[in-house]
């Protein structure tokens, strides 16, 4: 066996499913909210590569940055965490609440339109062209290796962050009160109303969260692949909500392990099956029907029993 | 409905009275017209559908038939299609368009010179047809017991994947077989025979626009008779509520599956027709973009309501074909906003002071502009005329709009999603600034795109905007959920 391309796949198959996590995350916390899945999703997170990249050129370009490397993009997550989480918070405002009582087709058609909106709006403003991070400039081509493993500064911190957001999100769900008010809300809206909590509120902040949580996942796969054009969001939404089905629609640690999962099957995948490179999405699709066809439920899911 | 508001809604029924008892209360024009309409035969119904139709080759020119006449029918037949998955059982297919994609490479390998066959139309539209059931059937099999949000995204994942294929299997080697171009990879497959029906040749737009408008009145009466069938209105009872279904033992899983099957079985009729029509298959044709375009239309029709179909792609086909010319979508545009307006606004005293307000703002801001920054109105408005003259000594034209009008459209994008949240009086004083915001940005960023993007912006924020005003779309009826 080649272990070497077997620990290159593996790297990048770990940085793929940490993007992947991100974005499955934000899938989840609204679905386990609302039951309602965000098609636009996928184009928040393509508008937070967008904005991570103005924040880059507003700050003097990769080249000749204003300050260092280290605050330049860390500045960058600032702005596009903060941009998509308010993006998030208008698209629910807009399209999603005024439907939370319409038939259950109704905000998933606007959805859909959120989602051809945003990415023609990028289309008309960003124009056609594919726009380049040079990220090379910006941290250097420098790679690391712990034995065979190698892995670039951009991969490191595309894994680390990624788990210090997972890990920062868990907390917040499970211990501040704004959490308790989303657990509560997901498990019966309606009794959480009751209880006096404020659904509304509640809802607006799961949607910044996932938002902002899409918007670090543009920045990332921006600097660990340094293109980004109009069109990323869709093929990316779609294999972060397959990582939220794999790990349970709903459950926070089922998405982050979806994600893992189908990051490193398509890493895997294009090294080693045939024409791998040109069918990585049919292979991941095929993990999906696989999934829903043995556990409907997904790994983490638990069996929904309908009431009448 | 009136009803005491401490009893509890039980039952349907009582709906339904009150949806029998709506048909007397119609009044005026509209109730004369609407009362017939309901009274006409299904046969009668397609009539008036049809007989326009079977005219419109007779008026128009060879040009105008094939980008209006021949695009609304394959469009109107493509969303017949669908509405038998999405609006009468209630599946969001969003990979419906891979059927469609189908039945027009499976025509192509059957009539082309790609593998050197060339079969009769009456044997390969049969063969199509079923190849494309099938096809509905195996996606459909996984995807049976999924609930709607999952299937939509299986579906969606479906049609990608489709896409890929096509545009890669001319890589694949097959097992047995060997290596062989299946679709012609990124160029597909190209000279599509035209249908031969015994020896009989479809070859001219006007004889493909009959086929078609046959295939349309065949496929709609078909429907209408499925409709009120026992499986029809199984299917309704599966859209309303599956689990009231499953409970008074209607086959939810076998109803599912043949909803599938039937749209998929459509789609692929559709798709061979589009084959010869376009003599080509290409897998850029079977993408997103006309899934939106389908799915527009059977919501701006109403789900469910077959009528409503056929005038949503009127409306849909010709409306972007409109808009590819800016003298065309000028006055469309404008129309569409006044329209807007003079519905929203009343009394007619507001109307007045706000139109006024717009256009005092207009001369207010460009006199400004010109006496401050004369670069905001150095340039000038797209097209010719007496109008577009008039409008540069009101509308701002920078000479080099990119830059400001990006920040415009952002600006506006943010301002609209804002405006519903303030108070009537600002909400009234701040109406002339925004419509100058919006015709601005019009002139200036969307009218310059109107080929591109900016027809698929407004799709967007159309389908939004009716699912905040009409959810069950414009011809259909609004369901109640009985909680």
């Amino acid at each position: 066996m080649n272990w070497s391309l077997f620990f290159d796949l593996t790297v990048s198959g770990l940085t793929l499913g940490s993007l992947y996590a991100l974005i499955a995350l934000g899938y989840s916390l609204v679905y386990g909210i609302l039951k309602l899945l965000n098609f636009a999703h996928g184009d928040v997170y393509m508008i937070g590569a967008f904005l991570g990249w103005y924040a880059l050129h507003a700050l003097g370009g990769p080249v000749n940055p204003t300050f260092t490397g280290a605050v330049v993009l860390f500045l960058m997550f600032v702005v596009a965490m903060l941009g998509c989480g308010v993006l998030g918070v208008a698209i629910e405002r807009f399209a999603y609440r005024p439907l939370r009582n319409a038939p259950r087709i109704a905000p998933l058609i606007s959805a859909l339109g959120v989602s051809i909106f945003l990415q023609n709006s990028a289309l008309l403003i960003f124009g056609a062209a594919f726009r380049d991070y040079d990220t090379f400039d910006l941290i250097g081509v420098k790679t690391y290796n712990i034995g065979q493993l190698f892995f670039s500064v951009p991969q490191l911190l595309t894994v680390v962050a990624a788990i210090g957001l997972m890990v920062a999100l868990t907390l917040f769900v499970a211990r501040s009160r704004l959490g308790k008010a989303m657990r509560s809300t997901s498990f019966d809206r309606e009794a959480a109303s009751m209880m006096g909590i404020d659904v509304d509120r509640v809802i607006s902040v799961t949607f910044f969260i996932g938002s902002a949580l899409a918007g670090a996942a543009g920045v990332m796969f921006a600097l660990v692949f340094g293109q980004i054009y109009h069109f990323m969001g869709f093929i990316a939404g779609l294999k972060g909500f397959t990582a939220a089905v794999l790990g349970g629609i709903g459950s926070i640690p089922g998405a982050m392990v979806g994600g893992l999962i189908v990051g490193l099957a398509e890493s895997y995948a294009t090294g080693y099956l045939p024409q791998g490179s040109t069918f990585q999405n049919l292979y991941v699709f095929a993990l999906l029907i696989l999934v829903i066809l043995i556990r409907p439920s997904g790994l983490f899911g638990k069996a929904a029993i309908s009431k009448v | 409905m009136e009803q005491p508001p401490d009893t509890p809604r039980i039952g349907v029924d009582e709906w339904v009275a009150s949806v029998e008892g709506k048909r007397e209360r119609y009044t005026g024009p509209r109730g004369a017209v609407l009362k017939r309409w309901e009274r006409l035969p299904p046969a009668a119904r397609v009539l008036v559908f049809a007989t326009p139709a079977a005219v419109f080759p007779f008026l128009t020119s060879g040009g105008n038939l094939f980008r209006y006449g021949l695009f609304t029918l394959v469009y109107a037949l493509l969303a017949l299609g669908l509405n038998i998955v999405v609006g009468f059982a209630g599946l969001l297919d969003l990979g419906y368009v891979a059927f469609f994609g189908c039945g027009a490479y499976m025509y192509a390998i059957l009539a082309s010179p790609q593998f050197g066959n060339h079969w009769q139309a009456e044997a390969a539209i049969p063969v199509v047809v079923v190849f494309t059931a099938v096809v509905g059937l195996l996606v459909g099999l996984p995807s049976r017991r999924l609930l709607g949000d999952y299937l939509a995204i299986l579906t969606l994942f479906f049609g990608q994947a489709f896409v890929v294929f096509v545009n890669n299997a001319n890589r694949i080697s097959f097992p047995f077989v060997g290596h062989a171009d299946l679709t012609g990879g990124a160029n597909g497959i190209a000279n599509i025979d035209p249908f031969n029906f015994f020896g009989y040749r479809i070859d001219s737009t006007s004889q493909q626009y009959y086929l078609l408008l046959i295939a349309v009145a065949l496929v709609l009466i078909l429907l209408m008779f499925v409709n009120e069938s026992r499986t029809g209105r199984a299917w309704r009872a599966l859209r309303e509520d599956p689990l009231a279904a499953e409970v008074m033992s209607i086959p939810v899983n076998r109803l599912k599956l043949l909803a599938f099957v039937f749209g998929a079985a459509v789609a692929g009729l559709t798709g061979a027709i589009y084959g010869t029509i376009a003599t080509a298959a290409l897998p850029g044709d079977y993408d997103v973009g006309l899934l939106i375009t389908v799915y527009a239309i059977m919501i701006l029709g109403g789900f469910g309501s077959i009528m409503g179909i056929v005038v949503g792609a009127v409306i849909v086909s010709s409306v972007p074909e409109l808009l590819r010319s800016s003298a065309n979508a000028r006055p469309l545009f404008y129309g569409a906003i006044l329209l807007a307006i003079l519905v929203k606004l009343r009394p007619w005293r507001l109307l007045a002071a706000e139109l006024g307000g717009l256009v005092a703002f207009g001369f207010a801001i460009h006199g400004i502009a010109s006496a401050a920054y004369p670069r905001l109105v150095d340039g000038e408005s797209i097209g010719s005329g007496v109008s577009a003259r008039a409008l540069d000594h009101w509308m701002l034209f920078p000479k080099n709009p990119v830059k400001i009008a990006d920040v415009a459209y952002i600006l506006l994008v943010a301002a609209i999603v804002v405006y519903p949240q303030l108070s009537r009086v600002w909400r009234a004083v701040l109406l002339p600034p925004l419509l100058y915001l919006v015709m601005f940005v019009w002139e200036n960023l969307l009218l310059v795109h109107i080929g591109g993007a900016t027809r698929l912006i407004l799709l967007g924020a159309m389908l939004v905007a009716l699912m905040n005003i009409r959810p069950q779309g414009l011809f259909g009826t609004a369901t109640v959920e009985i909680a």
